[in-house]
């Protein structure tokens, strides 16, 4: 155990760590703290979800049970780098979001595939009055699209932009993982960038690598 | 609005950007240094970059402070 942990990790440490009676409160505090801050992030997160009631509630329990097994599983490799709290909230914060993003793969809204061409300028928030505006700058990008990307960069870009898909929900629906989704798409978003630009429509800056 | 904005904020890249991994297993570390006033973003700017391009670590990310900020009071 790191010697800079403050008293209350190390307390948390030390009762989770051990038996009997001290640890078996130390869990159903914990449980507790994991319930309430899953409460509160699925209330945060509620109005731009299509989830509501029990359903939510739900969510918000099982959260806390999957991230109290978490938690008690890798005790052994909290480091002290936060304090334990910190470290333990993130599990749950991460179980809403995981178990969000599959509530969506069952739940589909739209089709993750078919992509409507016509949904693109809205996503960037272009006003319809301004067509003439704007026209020639979205059909750009469409061209930008179909000439630049790799198939799975088009596929991931038609479902995170036209279809409105969430990340984590594709991630589902991939087989893949976050981090996989967010490179594909970075290229995607480099490479769109760098052609517009070519093409004279947007200034050409920064690239990278995440 | 003709989009030219939200779509150059949309396709501009950070070289710094660290990616969901590596933001993912340091996430606390940033929360507490951001919830105890401590300069994150000079930091970890990586971590920074990312959270402000990828909108589900950064979603977490706010959750998270959240949580320590209801934690805190």
């Amino acid at each position: 155990m790191p010697g800079g942990l403050d008293a209350e990790s190390a307390g948390w440490v030390q009762a989770l760590a051990g038996a009997g009676p001290g640890r078996e409160a130390a869990l159903v505090r914990l449980h507790a703290m994991l319930v309430g801050i899953a409460r509160g992030e699925v209330a945060r997160r509620g109005p731009r979800l299509r989830i509501a009631g029990p359903e939510l509630d739900d969510l918000a329990y099982q959260a806390a049970a999957d991230a109290l097994v978490a938690i008690t599983g890798k005790i052994g490799q909290f480091r002290g780098e936060s304090r334990f709290t910190t470290w333990a909230y993130k599990f749950v914060i991460f179980e809403v979001s995981a178990k969000i993003g599959r509530h969506f793969w069952r739940h589909p809204a739209v089709a993750l595939e078919a992509g409507d061409w016509d949904r693109l300028p809205g996503w960037f928030g272009a006003d319809p009055a301004r067509q003439a505006e704007w026209g020639d700058l979205f059909a750009a990008l469409r061209r930008a699209v179909d000439a630049e990307l790799t198939p799975r960069q088009r596929e991931v870009f038609v479902a995170i932009v036209l279809n409105d898909v969430p990340l984590d929900t594709l991630v589902l629906h991939l087989g893949s993982s976050r981090n996989a989704i967010y490179q594909v798409l970075f290229a995607a978003r480099r490479k769109l960038r760098a052609a517009m630009a070519a093409s004279g429509y947007l200034c050409g800056d920064t690239v990278g690598h995440p | 609005m003709n989009g030219r904005p939200a779509l150059e904020r949309f396709l501009r890249t950070d070289p710094r950007d660290v990616g969901c991994a590596q933001a993912m297993e340091m996430l606390h570390v940033y929360a507490d240094l951001v919830a105890s006033g401590a300069p994150a973003q000079q930091q970890y700017p990586g971590i920074a970059a990312h959270l402000q391009a990828c909108g589900p670590c950064g979603e977490d990310y706010q959750g998270l402070l959240a949580a320590i900020h209801g934690d805190t009071r």
